[in-house]
């Protein structure tokens, strides 16, 4: 197998149960920009499988399977040497830092100086049209922002894979296909692998890329 | 959601009796505060040469600053003082460090169950009760000392060496520590489950941080605000400690509040003045260190904000846990290898030393001490469980009217709760004590049930009330609409189904009260003789068989409470599983 064919994020036979109960499984391969949308109710086992790619599954759950990022298997990583990011449906800015400090907060320490990473900051800021904000209160910034700085953040970080655990589904109707237009944006510039959680079928449409609907098993 | 005050505001049928319920916890705070403030003008007056009824006195009721003078001219008042304000800043600043570590180390893994399990039982041994029991392991003829004796250390006799009482403090701010970690970790717990922690942290650490770097940088300064007070009242009740002093800490000279309790209890009245004086300077000290630690929150708040900007990813934590894993153990093992040493010192016969275990197993000082132990026991429970009484009722009243009548209490109201925990209490139970004494209360035991009731009510508030508050509104509805008042719904629905959440708080009120030692002493004019304070007096003697048996009781005592605050529910409501894993 070449590196192109390995490179993004692949999930081999993953199979969630819990308590002896099938919820899920999923063969998948998401390439580098494309993006896979995961859809069905709550209760079918979405949030695990995400929980699952980070390295976190709640206790009670049994996972199986692999999960390899650019070829490397994640099994057994704890979450903070898989570089897979995450973005939830809130947007989890830490609430005692500043809009920069939060930003600051996922910019990688290889980074030095206080003056080169407030620089570094302030870009991301004003790629995500929030110049000026590196010194708000999370809690002033309206929905729509709050959005785009949790995504500038998780992006920061440098992860090789994004998941978006409903991320747009706290927005106004009216905000959502800009945000979701922007967070995929970015993340297709970076050539990122994406999952996509949703139970919105227009988040899906606008994803555009292909879409698994897990059955309803739950309850 | 449909507004249960508005049916409550509606207007009785009949007139009623006059509605004292309102009132409740503004009663609840004077009583609180009552004390504390009457005490400490009790204690200020003395403190500037005026004692009311020794005016009699020659030469000892000139009001003027001569108490100071003489508290100045007292040698070991530097040293004391000083001893007061390292070992409460070192203990409450290790406390604090190991409890925030162990979380940020092992918060949601099978290990912190098991830690929480090994800590948790600690918090109801009463604070002389676990200073003996490191006092018995790391004495020159401790445990410890037998262990690598005579192979290692070649020791044959108990090495001249001040172990436990050293002058710099260290082994009352080793017992000062096993006691607080624990009890703020538990705080640190009941904080965490008001935030989104665990979340908090998995997000950072899928941006690379490690699991310890993770937790310190964005959970941590979201929990230390609601520890705060906690962490407050642990630092001055660490400064102004006696008992714990009386047991571990140096003699020459004692850290300020365990002289200034010798002063109070020196049959020569003039040194009453000077006693009063050191108890107001015992006030300021705890004032100022308490002004100190303010400023270093301020300045680690600032650093944590620079060390979280500086994006340090801090992946390789397994030592640090390891270490944290390590303290946590450290301080069960030390606690229960303690409390075995009471229990075994009090049925040792003969011991020589370095034999690990007793030559001969005797009964003979539970049958000597049987009245005394007894007497001691039965003075404890009656005082421990009339306190409790006392703090259940107001705590369920207050909480009572916070339901009916939106009497809620604010963060101000929440601060003068603590007050009687973090205000000295050789502070203002000196002058608690003249006060007694001029109306002719002091030495009853109802004045002493009285002085345990403002300690004990604190700790039975914030223990009843998450659960209290967190009872499904909806029940009420639901009796009041079949026709069920608010008294019937308070007896008949809502007590019964809290009534594990009420047990446990007046087991946590009991185990508070059979800890108190000064409140005793000194409002019991020596004359009110519990576990505690017998326990303690016996600590200059040094019979160790005689101690383990009062320290080993006074350590029972609690525990006792706790397993009827288990048993009961578990008997009451055997056949309603709805209520077994209850609030």
């Amino acid at each position: 197998m070449s590196a192109a064919l390995e490179d993004g994020l692949r999930l081999e036979g993953v199979r969630i149960a819990q308590g002896g109960r099938m919820l899920l499984s999923i063969d998948a391969h998401i390439r580098p920009g494309a993006i896979l949308t995961v859809m069905g109710p709550s209760g079918s086992g979405k949030s695990t499988l995400l929980s699952a790619i980070i390295g976190a599954v709640a206790p009670g759950f049994d996972v199986s399977g692999r999960v390899r990022l650019d070829g490397r298997d994640l099994s057994g990583l704890a979450p903070q040497h898989r570089r897979v990011g995450i973005l939830f449906q809130d947007d989890a800015l830490f609430a005692h830092l500043s809009v920069g400090g939060n930003l600051a907060f996922a910019l990688p320490p290889s980074v030095k100086g206080r003056a080169a990473r407030r620089a570094r900051v302030a870009a991301a800021l004003a790629d995500a049209e929030l110049d000026g904000f590196a010194d708000r209160d999370p809690a002033t910034l309206s929905g729509g922002q709050r959005a785009r700085a949790a995504l500038m953040r998780t992006l920061l970080a440098e992860p090789r894979a994004l998941l978006l655990d409903e991320p747009f589904s706290r927005l106004d109707a009216s905000l959502r296909a800009q945000i979701r237009a922007f967070v995929f944006r970015r993340a297709a510039e970076r050539r990122l692998p994406v999952l996509l959680v949703t139970h919105d079928a227009e988040d899906a449409r606008a994803a555009g890329g292909a879409i698994v609907t897990l059955a309803g098993g739950a309850r | 959601m449909i507004d249960g005050a508005a049916l409550a505001a509606a207007p009785a049928p009949r007139a009623r009796r006059p509605r004292l319920l309102p009132w409740a916890p503004l009663v609840t705070l004077a009583l609180l505060i009552g004390p504390v403030a009457a005490g400490l003008a009790g204690t200020l007056a003395p403190a500037f040469g005026w004692l009311p009824g020794l005016e009699a006195a020659p030469g000892l009721s000139a009001p003027g600053l001569w108490p100071w003078r003489d508290l100045l001219a007292w040698p070991g008042l530097t040293a004391a003082a000083r001893l007061s304000v390292t070992t409460g800043l070192l203990s409450t600043a290790l406390s604090l460090a190991l409890a925030l570590s162990i979380c940020a180390a092992w918060q949601g893994t099978r290990a912190f169950a098991a830690i929480e399990r090994a800590l948790s039982p600690l918090l109801s041994v009463p604070h002389a009760a676990a200073a003996f029991g490191l006092a018995f392991l790391i004495a020159p003829s401790g445990w410890i000392a037998r262990a690598f004796s005579p192979w290692a250390t070649g020791w044959t006799t108990p090495p001249d060496l001040l172990i436990t009482q050293d002058p710099w403090g260290l082994s009352l701010t080793a017992a000062l520590v096993m006691k607080e970690t624990p009890f703020l970790l538990l705080m640190t717990l009941a904080a965490l489950a008001q935030t989104d922690a665990q979340r908090a942290r998995l997000t950072a650490q899928t941006m690379g941080y490690g699991r310890m770097t993770a937790w310190l940088k964005v959970v941590a300064p979201r929990v230390y605000p609601q520890i705060r007070l906690p962490v407050y009242a642990v630092l001055a009740y660490a400064m102004s400690v006696v008992d714990v002093a009386m047991i571990l800490g140096p003699t020459t000279p004692r850290p300020l509040a365990a002289q200034v309790a010798l002063w109070i209890a020196d049959p020569d009245l003039a040194l009453r003045f000077r006693a009063a004086a050191g108890a107001i300077l015992q006030l300021l000290l705890v004032l100022g260190a308490l002004g100190l630690w303010r400023l270093g929150e301020i300045a680690g708040a600032r650093l944590c904000v620079a060390w979280s900007c500086a994006g340090g990813r801090g992946l390789h934590d397994g030592p640090a846990r390891g270490a944290a894993l390590t303290a946590a153990g450290l301080i069960a093992g030390a606690a229960a290898l303690g409390l075995a040493g009471l229990a075994l010192w009090s049925v040792a016969g003969l011991w020589t030393f370095p034999n690990a275990l007793p030559d001969a197993l005797s009964l003979r000082v539970w049958r000597a001490q049987a009245g005394g132990l007894i007497g001691a026991g039965g003075e404890t429970a009656l005082i421990g469980a009339a306190a409790t009484l006392i703090a259940l009722t107001l705590t369920l009243a207050c909480l009572e009217a916070e339901h009916r009548h939106g009497v809620r209490p604010s963060t101000r109201a929440l601060w003068l709760l603590y007050l009687p925990l973090i205000a000295p209490q050789v502070a203002f139970l000196f002058g608690l004590q003249t006060l007694a004494a001029a109306v002719g209360l002091d030495g009853s035991r109802a004045a002493v049930i009285a002085a345990h009731a403002v300690f004990v009510t604190p700790y039975v508030f914030l223990s009843l009330a998450d659960p209290f508050r967190a009872w499904d509104a909806r029940l009420d509805l639901v009796a009041r609409s079949l026709g069920a008042g608010p008294d019937r719904v308070l007896w008949a629905v809502r007590l019964p189904m809290l009534l594990r959440p009420c047990l446990t708080a007046a087991a946590v009120g009991f185990a508070v009260s059979v800890g108190q030692y000064l409140p005793t002493l000194l409002i019991g004019g020596g004359r009110v003789a519990t576990l505690t304070t017998e326990a303690v007096a016996l600590a200059s003697g040094g019979d160790r068989r005689v101690i383990g048996a009062f320290a080993l009781m006074q350590m029972v005592a609690p525990f006792a409470g706790f397993a009827l605050a288990l048993a009961i529910p578990a008997l009451v409501h055997r056949n309603r599983r709805g209520l077994r894993h209850g609030p």
